[in-house]
């Protein structure tokens, strides 16, 4: 048993500061751990979202340190010795002390072209392994939108969220694109509307991602590779004219609906 | 109709709980073009459902071809000690393979078989191989799945929503609910003509559990105060296998599929235990030696299965009874072995985020070291009670469907069983409530009085200057519980607990809580403090009413199964629909089984 | 549509919670931008003097060794030194013959999605680390002119793999010592090296991955191109290293070319 000292941004809209609080850490606690505590005896109006307290949900994103992070993944005894700073995710507006307003994520969700299948046959549909794979790797996505947090496109520049899904809907995308059964095409879309070109691939979605996703080896570029396919390659684009139509507008590829 | 002090909505269907359940049903009445509500406590993608590890029973016969809904049926009887509503258990069987297959149509990407289907894994209690899953993450590909079909379909969501209760109309049919916003504590009401409970768990009132702070039986206790039947309330099902240690994390689970992959049970001397504690009902496809058990991890024809595959109560007591005899480990648990068993890429490809899991919180490589284990709190089979073909309660206009409904799954449930239990009823409360809307027969009015007496209930903590600090009361009751109402239960201590449980009603209503109404642990606590305890007494008298040992409900003073007890529920109601009212509790009679599905019971006994 | 319901709506300009600085973090972040710059920085300033000598690239027949640097292959000019040439001579190029060809490797690093990454970082500070502040009021990314250009990657990748064949034939003709016959010397392994190295920075492209396989949607119906795909994968996440393991050594085999070329180094010969 030690005692800590942490250093936690209180605050909402109309303001804030970091308060400190000297609690005692046990063996083998985490962040979130501590956190708890304090809510139990100093502060019970401390607000902090989180559920399930392994690494499942995505809920309990804040920033330690100042990098973002899952408070029930840190662990007290990883982090350097000393005050241990604890603030919200600077990038979505705060509702209240480490809880943020998240809705922009679910905003850019809902702007999504959903799957487009072919009807099922009676017993199912029949993939391999090896079709579904890279899917599955973005599927792993537990929505803690740490990579959304981190991107610096909205981060540092606010007014880019109007039209930028962020690195956790690239892989959305990708994970359609990438779909064996999916018949949608939204390559365009995410060019025009979605700001694939606004990612500058520096990566940092891919070191805060607690599921070790490789978004913009695995997902982005392969995205970006898709869209020069569709958009700028000039011998894809001849091959279009004199021929096969690979590629639609943004959008007849957005209103198709699902089944 | 008055107008709202408050925010204010209007549904067709208003659905609360965006888990698998509630989300299912949400898809299925949205397809009837009816107005859907989906009010959750916290943000669309978290509830509990994503937590789901191993998978989802469904009897497709991808990899066991033998298999079929008869056997899952049987397997899902006996798993639940015959005290499941068999007509539940009849459906669920039967309609599961459809459900994991239409996930498809929506985006989900199950393991595949060589042959491109989808693969199945084995899993305790179940005959054959019917598990399908993602690796050991398949709530969450259950859960992203719905979630995003809900969302491509335009449906609201409300999220950190908390509803607070039911309202009726003033002939008693449900009129929709009363709730607040977490982010803001503002409150909000929900007029709908017919409401679908899917509202998950109670886990969090005991100490060791593997539930998020979400499952305090709001939709148990809401049913009831609104008058519903809860069925079943004893039978909790406490895990085998959940992390002991770290401190902080014990009760976190560790998935059955380290044992369907080969992982097995040892005690502090190094006893493969479990072959000592075969019940006489299973013995005859239980392996009898080691040898054998490994042989069938092989080839399923050339053993029978290895007894840590036995159902989740036979396993648990077993760990129980090893640790209280002195052969457990230094933190209170038996060891897990896969390391030694498995190769360390097999492991890891097959299990990783129990390898991740491990090897930041506890430290511990899995491929290589042990894990220690013990119970822990996981699910409750018990709910209320519901009309096997509708899920309709007995409350007209309120259908309840997923962990809150209770009958599938009798005195225990058989892991994998959930998950597919989520979209099968889910998808039938869905289309029970939209016919019971388009048929018209929906509520004559709002009672407003029931919202204005559950807001100033929900707001009184703020007017009392020195009560009790709500973590303070949670804490105690977990522990209380825990003790006299846990895994293994005597007639002495369940007295204790009834007897505890009314001061901690008294405890509740003389909260106090600091700050403001805007996200404010505290005061959510403190409203969700009711829940917490109308559940627990419901447990507890049905304990101490049960005077037998089945499934997921163990009495040291009656320590075996009686044929009487096999007969009937029991099942609670509270008069009036006071929060702290009295509780009757009675002897609910079970359904009786038609021929052809007792014959199937028999066979291979 | 709009079906999300929250408390609180989306709109830009919420306000944010945490303090109002760059970076909270105490960490060394700084210390990857500084290693990139050094490492760029040395490599520019040193190609860009190599590329204006205009002498010291070629070893020839009267030291009896065939060894081209890298920065002059193909040369191009009819100024080459003698030996060196192509066979396809420009007429009239007054400068270095450098100057003409190193356009395209230049361009296929400039494009490469992990040289941009790194540049983007150190020198654009668009952002210098994850979690610090970008150093730049606005910000376009790569929708607009001049770097939406980077969408031409796969172009100088092709310009790329031309260039290895080319190398590799330089590499291949170190082997032969005029006068002396066929034999090893440091420069051949040099020159292999080089080569391989090249070879390697350029298969485990991006781009290259996309197009043997990538692309493909359903890979159980493309066995051969998800075989590809799979064994480029594997190396792709290596691209990283070499990057800069290439990076480096093109230069260093000029160095060491030159050095032979000047006199100031005798190229041994092994066997
Ligand atoms: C760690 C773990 C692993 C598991 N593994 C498996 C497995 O492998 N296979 C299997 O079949 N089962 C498994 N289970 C069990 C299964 O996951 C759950 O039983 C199931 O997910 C419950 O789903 P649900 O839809 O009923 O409710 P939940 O998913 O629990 O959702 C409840 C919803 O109701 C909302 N809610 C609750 N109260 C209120 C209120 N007052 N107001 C508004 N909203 C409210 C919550 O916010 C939430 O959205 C596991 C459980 C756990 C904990
Ligand atoms: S790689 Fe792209 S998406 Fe990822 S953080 Fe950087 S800019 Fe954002
Ligand atoms: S991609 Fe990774 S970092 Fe981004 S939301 Fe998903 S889990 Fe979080
Ligand atoms: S609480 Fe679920 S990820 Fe941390
Ligand atoms: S060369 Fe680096 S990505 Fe193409």
């Amino acid at each position: 048993m030690a005692e800590v000292t942490m250093r936690v941004w209180r605050g909402d809209a109309s303001g804030g500061d970091f308060e400190n609080y000297t609690v005692t850490q046990n063996e083998g606690e985490v962040v979130l751990d501590v956190i708890h505590r304090i809510q139990a005896t100093e502060a019970p109006d401390l607000a902090c979202r989180w559920n399930c307290k392994a690494g499942k949900c995505g809920s309990c994103a804040a920033e330690i340190n100042g990098k973002p992070r899952l408070m029930c993944m840190t662990r007290m005894d990883d982090l350097p010795e000393g005050t241990v700073t604890v603030t919200p995710m600077k990038t979505f507006p705060i509702i209240r002390d480490l809880v943020t307003d998240v809705s922009f994520n679910f905003a850019m969700a809902e702007r999504v072209p959903a799957l487009l299948p072919p009807p099922m046959p009676e017993d199912g549909y029949r993939m391999f392994q090896e079709d579904v794979e890279r899917g599955q790797e973005f599927r792993k996505c537990i929505e803690c939108f740490m990579c959304q947090d981190v991107c610096h496109v909205i981060r540092d520049h606010e007014e880019n969220k109007q039209y930028y899904a962020g690195p956790r809907f690239f892989i959305r995308y990708a994970e359609l694109e990438m779909h064996p059964l999916d018949q949608n095409d939204r390559r365009e879309y995410v060019r025009e509307e979605m700001g694939l070109g606004y990612c500058n691939i520096t990566k940092c979605c891919t070191e805060v991602c607690p599921e070790h996703i490789k978004i913009t080896d695995n997902a982005i570029i392969p995205l970006k590779e898709r869209v020069v396919d569709a958009h700028y390659d000039p011998v894809a684009w001849l091959g279009r004219k004199i021929g096969r139509r690979t590629k639609r507008t943004a959008a007849e590829a957005g209103v198709q609906p699902a089944p | 109709m008055t107008t709202s002090p408050y925010e204010h909505h209007e549904y067709d269907v208003l659905i609360i709980g965006a888990g698998g359940a509630g989300l299912r049903a949400a898809i299925e009445a949205k397809q009837r073009g009816l107005s859907v509500g989906i009010v959750t406590k916290s943000l669309l993608g978290k509830a509990h459902t994503v937590m789901a590890e191993g998978g989802m029973a469904a009897a497709m016969g991808n990899v066991s071809s033998e298999d079929n809904w008869r056997v899952h049926f049987r397997d899902t009887m006996r798993g639940g000690k015959m005290l499941n509503n068999y007509r539940m258990a009849e459906l669920h069987a039967k309609e599961s393979p459809d459900r994991v297959r239409e996930l498809e149509q929506w985006g989900a990407l199950f393991d595949r078989t060589k042959d491109g289907r989808i693969l199945q894994r084995d899993f305790g209690g179940h005959r054959y191989a019917r598990l399908a899953h993602v690796g050991d993450r398949t709530g969450l590909e259950l859960i992203r799945t719905l979630q995003q079909k809900v969302v491509s379909m335009g449906t609201d969501v409300y999220m950190e929503c908390k509803v607070l209760q039911l309202v009726h109309d003033e002939s008693g049919r449900v009129a929709g609910a009363v709730a607040y916003w977490r982010p803001t504590g503002e409150f909000v009401t929900f007029a709908a003509k017919s409401v679908v409970l899917a509202s998950g768990g109670v886990g969090k009132s005991w100490k060791f559990t593997s539930n998020s702070w979400e499952s305090t039986g709001d939709g148990h206790a809401m049913a009831l105060w609104a008058g519903a039947e809860l069925i079943d309330m004893e039978c909790i099902q406490f895990h085998p296998t959940g992390m002991v240690w770290p401190l902080s994390v014990r009760g976190l689970l560790v998935t059955e599929g380290v044992r369907g992959d080969g992982g097995v049970l040892r005690n502090s001397d190094g006893e493969r235990f479990m072959f000592n504690y075969v019940a006489d009902m299973f013995r005859a496809e239980t392996a009898e030696s080691e040898e054998e058990g490994d042989r069938w991890y092989e080839d399923h024809n050339a053993g029978r299965r290895p007894p840590e595959l036995l159902p989740r109560d036979e396993v648990a007591r077993a760990i129980n009874t090893e640790v209280k005899a002195g052969r457990g480990s230094p933190h209170g648990g038996v060891y897990l072995d896969i390391g030694t068993r498995r190769s360390a890429e097999y492991i890891r490809r097959r299990l990783p985020s129990m390898y991740h899991q491990f090897m930041e919180l506890a430290g511990v490589d899995i491929t290589r070291e042990a894990m220690e284990i013990g119970p822990t709190c996981h699910y409750i089979m018990g709910g209320v009670k519901v009309d096997a073909d509708t899920a309709a309660t007995k409350v007209a206009g309120l259908y309840a469907a997923g962990e809150v409904a209770g009958g599938m799954h009798g005195a225990n449930r058989l892991g994998g069983n959930s998950l597919s239990d989520l979209v099968v009823f889910g998808r039938r409360a869905g289309m029970a409530a939209s016919d019971y809307v388009e048929g018209g027969s929906g509520p004559s009015g709002f009672d407003w009085g029931e919202v204005e007496s559950a807001v100033s209930r929900a707001l009184a903590p703020f007017e009392n200057e020195n009560g009790e600090n709500p973590y303070d009361i949670q804490r105690d009751l977990q522990e209380m519980m825990q003790a006299n109402v846990g895994i293994i239960r005597t007639g002495d201590e369940i007295e204790f607990a009834i007897n505890e449980l009314e001061t901690f009603t008294e405890r509740v209503k003389n909260i106090s809580v600091k700050g403001g109404r805007a996200y404010n642990p505290g005061w959510n606590l403190a409203t969700d403090l009711p829940s917490m305890l109308t559940v627990s007494k419901c447990t507890s008298r049905g304990a101490r009413e049960r005077k037998e040992s089945r499934g997921g409900h163990t009495r040291e003073d009656f320590p075996k199964a009686s044929a009487e007890y096999g007969t009937f529920n029991l099942a609670h109601t509270i008069a009036g629909g006071a929060w702290d009212g009295e509780i009757t509790t009675e002897r609910s009679p079970l359904l009786t089984m038609p021929d052809e599905l007792k014959a199937l019971l028999e066979e291979g006994k | 549509m709009a079906a999300i319901e929250s408390a609180t709506k989306v709109e830009l300009g919420g306000l944010r919670g945490g303090p109002d600085v760059p970076t909270l973090r105490e960490d060394r972040w700084w210390l990857q931008p500084v290693i990139t710059v050094s490492i760029l920085t040395a490599f520019v300033v040193y190609s860009t003097w190599a590329a204006f000598q205009n002498q010291n690239y070629y070893v020839g027949a009267a030291a009896h060794r065939d060894l081209i640097s890298p920065f002059y292959s193909p040369c191009l000019t009819t100024t080459c030194v003698p030996g060196s040439g192509s066979g396809f001579a420009i007429h009239g190029w007054g400068l270095s013959p450098a100057l003409i060809i190193l356009i395209f490797p230049l361009g296929f690093r400039l494009t490469c999605y992990y040289y941009r990454r790194s540049y983007y970082r150190a020198f654009w500070w668009s952002p210098p680390a994850c979690a610090v502040a970008d150093g730049h009021g606005s910000y376009s990314g790569e929708t607009k002119f001049p770097l939406i250009m980077h969408n031409a990657h796969r172009y100088f990748f092709f310009a790329g793999l031309v260039f290895n064949v080319l190398l590799t034939y330089d590499a291949i003709r170190a082997f032969h010592q005029p006068g002396l016959g066929w034999g090893v010397t440091v420069g051949t392994v040099v020159l292999v090296i080089n080569a391989v190295l090249l070879w390697s920075y350029s298969l485990t492209c991006h781009a290259c991955r996309h197009l043997c396989g990538g692309g493909v949607k359903n890979f159980s119906q493309h066995k051969a191109r998800y075989r590809t795909w799979k064994f480029l994968s594997r190396y792709n996440s290596k691209h990283m290293n070499f990057a800069w393991a290439s990076l480096i050594f093109v230069a260093l085999t000029d160095v060491y070319v030159r050095l032979v070329a000047s006199g100031a180094l005798t190229d041994y010969k092994l066997f």
